[in-house]
């Protein structure tokens, strides 16, 4: 009995012992080197996986880095400071960019746009919008069913059931490009997120005539023009009836809010109005010195 | 009696317009004929603003090989070329035109007689076809010309005539081949020429016997070669690859051409239409229209000259009734959704179809039990069930491995399914995307 034991455990040794040289011969003949600064940016990766890099993943956004450098791909999840710590650890240099955040280009909320027809097919914005315009006069707004949502990893983006129309909550939001390229109407652009959150951009995207964009949607832009007449920078641009603010050129002067006759033009995160003087320095000394302070972050 | 194999589903008849005679629609004030009527490339207006065109004047040129020139309907000073939205709402080119008088071209032949002997060759039907903007009636609006020039692989062997109208409510067609039956039959005789074949198939379902004993008697008065195929009701008889199918038992291969069995399906308006063409030289500038629906006000069958707003249709007869939930351009099965009434008619605008609230409240949609419904209604062989869940996790690889772009979108699936699940809604997005992904691949 003692022998079939002894036996056993022998056989199982020197068997194992046997297999062990085999794989650890195979292992050192097909070793595959793979640098390990790979590894070690991947862990300096915000782990997102998100593709807004325009790579498969985080561990390909490595690959990437280590073999090619860092010119041309940037992690807009991860910002300036993992740009910084992976050209740190690569021993290379980064250029920084301006952090940015997803903006749905749509103001049309339920009471500015009336409903003219009833949708009650499958709830994507993809399906409406192969089927047709939507479910409001103008074909070119929110269409409010969520497609952005779905995609977004982050939490980033809601459809408000109040006011029909997708907002982005910009703490959360990485501008990962996901609901751009979700959004079947194109309406969510990527822009600069501005100092301390503040920016001024066109909220429509309509490209109808004034009057049919009017009837449609108390709040499109009928491209009127009168925004850029008013902007001293050169930085609004009206075509195809809609007007387009030029983030780089922008100086947040904040005239063209006032100017637009139906609100499309919206400010975020501005302090409050100075008093209506006719001195323009108060507006802008604080602009100059915001332009600073964006460049050292 | 002969059907196809395949799938089907039975959607209740509803022919309830049949025996309006076709009337000539007014002319209204102000025409507006769109520039995408037509699969493919949107044509290119070749008119300016403050010409003046005459009934049958060439507008608009044909964008490219798939694409059909236009022509205007109505005399008059063209007054605009602009971005109109469609009858879903969606912008499309669009040549506006002022009603002055109703002048034609000389060149049209304006008199009523049928003429039956074809004067000109194979190339030269063509050619006529092409330049007279014919395209397809009998819902996809594809140019005819391209359809009677087959690749030199293809051998064409027979023309078969659709006249199945399956679409519950339509009677367009059959009104076409109740009054205007010989005119289709020579329509048929001139196609064969074109291709170059010498039998010709008119398929009609068992639901028209008054068209199937008319078409026999002209057949066997004056045209031997044409054979009047009785097939039974089933909906979607009317596709080109089912009526393939029914009556000549072939099937078209999964990415094949309909035209790989020897079958060059056209419809019984394009035939007629065919006819007008290569006869009597008139450009396709005018329809049949049926105006129908449960809670319609009229029943009645209309010649509409192309760019009539839908709103002066749905005036002339009556308004539109107060029942009315949807409005659908074509049949209940297959057609689209009117969301604006101003939107004019198109060449293969075939009906305003007034569904009552009743007739279109979609159900809440429950979980799938695999009941099978769907596989056994569709007439490709495909698997709805499952590409509905592969559609919605974004499978496409699988979903190309199951064929999804062989579907034709006919709605049979979502028709019979007991749980109301929008399997088309999901399948047509799907399709597209793959089909996006399949053109985008280089070619081998």
């Amino acid at each position: 009995m003692s022998n079939i034991i002894i036996f056993t455990i022998a056989t199982l040794a020197i068997l194992g012992l046997l297999l062990a040289i085999v794989l650890y011969i195979i292992a050192q003949k097909f070793k595959v080197e793979e640098d390990p600064r790979i590894d070690e940016v991947e862990a300096i990766m915000p782990g997102a996986n998100c593709g807004g890099c325009g790579l498969a993943g985080c561990r390909a956004f490595a690959e990437c880095a280590v073999k090619e450098g860092l010119s041309s791909i940037y992690c807009p999840v991860g910002g300036n400071d993992t740009m910084q710590k992976v050209a740190q650890t690569l021993g290379l240099t980064v250029e920084q960019k301006a952090p940015q955040v997803a903006v749905v280009r749509c103001s049309g909320t339920c009471d500015k746009r009336k409903k003219t027809s009833v949708y009650d097919g499958l709830a994507t914005c993809s399906t409406i919008a192969s089927l047709y315009g939507g479910d409001t006069d103008c074909s070119f707004g929110c269409l409010g069913r969520g497609d952005c949502e779905a995609v977004c990893q982050f939490d980033a983006i809601k459809v408000n059931p109040q006011t029909g129309i997708a907002e982005v909550d910009e703490e959360k939001c990485t501008a990962c490009g996901a609901c751009v390229k979700a959004c079947p109407k194109l309406i969510i652009e990527l822009r600069n997120k501005g100092p301390k959150g503040r920016r001024v951009y066109v909220a429509c995207s309509n490209k109808d005539k004034g009057a049919v964009a009017r009837k449609a949607c108390l709040a499109a832009c009928i491209g009127c023009s009168k925004c850029a007449k008013e902007c001293a920078f050169e930085a609004i641009t009206a075509e195809n009836n809609l007007a387009y603010i030029d983030f780089n050129k922008c100086k947040m002067c904040r005239k063209c809010v006032i100017a637009c006759p139906t609100g499309a033009i919206h400010e975020t995160n501005m302090p409050p109005r100075p008093a209506p003087k006719p001195a323009a320095q108060p507006v802008a000394k604080p602009v100059a010195e915001e332009k600073v302070n964006m460049l050292n972050n | 009696m002969r059907t196809f194999k395949l799938g089907g589903v039975h959607p209740a008849d509803k022919k309830i317009s049949k025996d309006a005679k076709i009337e000539k629609l007014p002319i209204p004030e102000v025409v507006y004929i769109s520039m995408g009527q037509h699969l493919g490339a949107p044509a290119e207006p070749c008119v300016a603003v403050g010409d003046k065109v005459k009934v049958g004047t060439l507008i608009a040129n044909a964008a490219g090989f798939v694409s059909a020139p236009v022509h205007s309907s109505v005399s008059g000073t063209v007054k605009q070329i602009t971005a109109i939205k469609d009858l879903a709402g969606k912008p499309s080119k669009t040549v506006v035109i002022e009603v002055e008088g109703d002048e034609w071209e000389e060149s049209i032949d304006r008199s009523s007689d049928i003429v039956r002997e074809i004067k000109l060759g194979q190339k030269e039907i063509v050619e006529r076809i092409k330049c007279c903007g014919v395209v397809g009636l009998g819902g996809a609006t594809f140019p005819t010309n391209i359809k009677l020039s087959p690749p030199p692989t293809a051998k064409p062997t027979c023309v078969i005539i659709n006249g199945a109208e399956c679409e519950p409510y339509l009677t367009s067609d059959y009104r076409v081949m109740m009054e205007y039956g010989e005119q289709v039959l020579i329509g048929g005789e001139i196609l064969m020429k074109a291709l170059g074949v010498d039998k010709c198939y008119v398929g009609i379902e068992e639901n028209k016997p008054e068209a199937i004993s008319h078409l026999k008697e002209l057949a066997s008065k004056n045209h031997p070669r044409i054979e009047i195929v009785k097939l039974k009701k089933k909906y979607p008889q009317g596709g080109e690859k089912q009526l393939i199918d029914a009556v000549i038992k072939k099937r078209v291969p999964s990415g094949g051409l309909p035209v790989d069995t020897g079958a060059v399906v056209q419809n019984v308006g394009t035939a007629f239409a065919v006819y007008e063409a290569v006869q009597k030289n008139k450009p396709l500038f005018e329809g049949v229209l049926t105006v129908t629906g449960d809670c319609s006000n009229a029943q009645r069958n209309f010649f509409h000259r192309v760019g009539t707003p839908l709103s002066f249709i749905a005036k002339y007869c009556g308004g539109i009734p107060a029942e009315a939930a949807k409005i659908v351009s074509g049949g209940p099965m297959m057609g689209k959704a009117v969301v604006n009434m101003e939107a004019p008619t198109l060449k293969g605008s075939s009906s305003i179809l007034y569904l009552t609230k009743k007739q279109t409240l979609r159900h809440q949609e429950s979980n799938c039990i695999r009941c099978s419904k769907c596989v056994s209604a569709c007439p490709m062989g495909l698997e709805p069930y499952l590409l509905n869940k592969l559609g919605r996790v974004g499978m496409m690889d699988e979903l190309e491995a199951h064929y999804v772009y062989d579907c034709i979108e006919c709605g049979c699936c979502q028709f019979t399914c007991p749980a109301y699940i929008p399997l088309l809604d999901t399948i047509r997005q799907s399709k597209a995307a793959v089909m996006k992904i399949m053109r985008a691949r280089p070619k081998k």
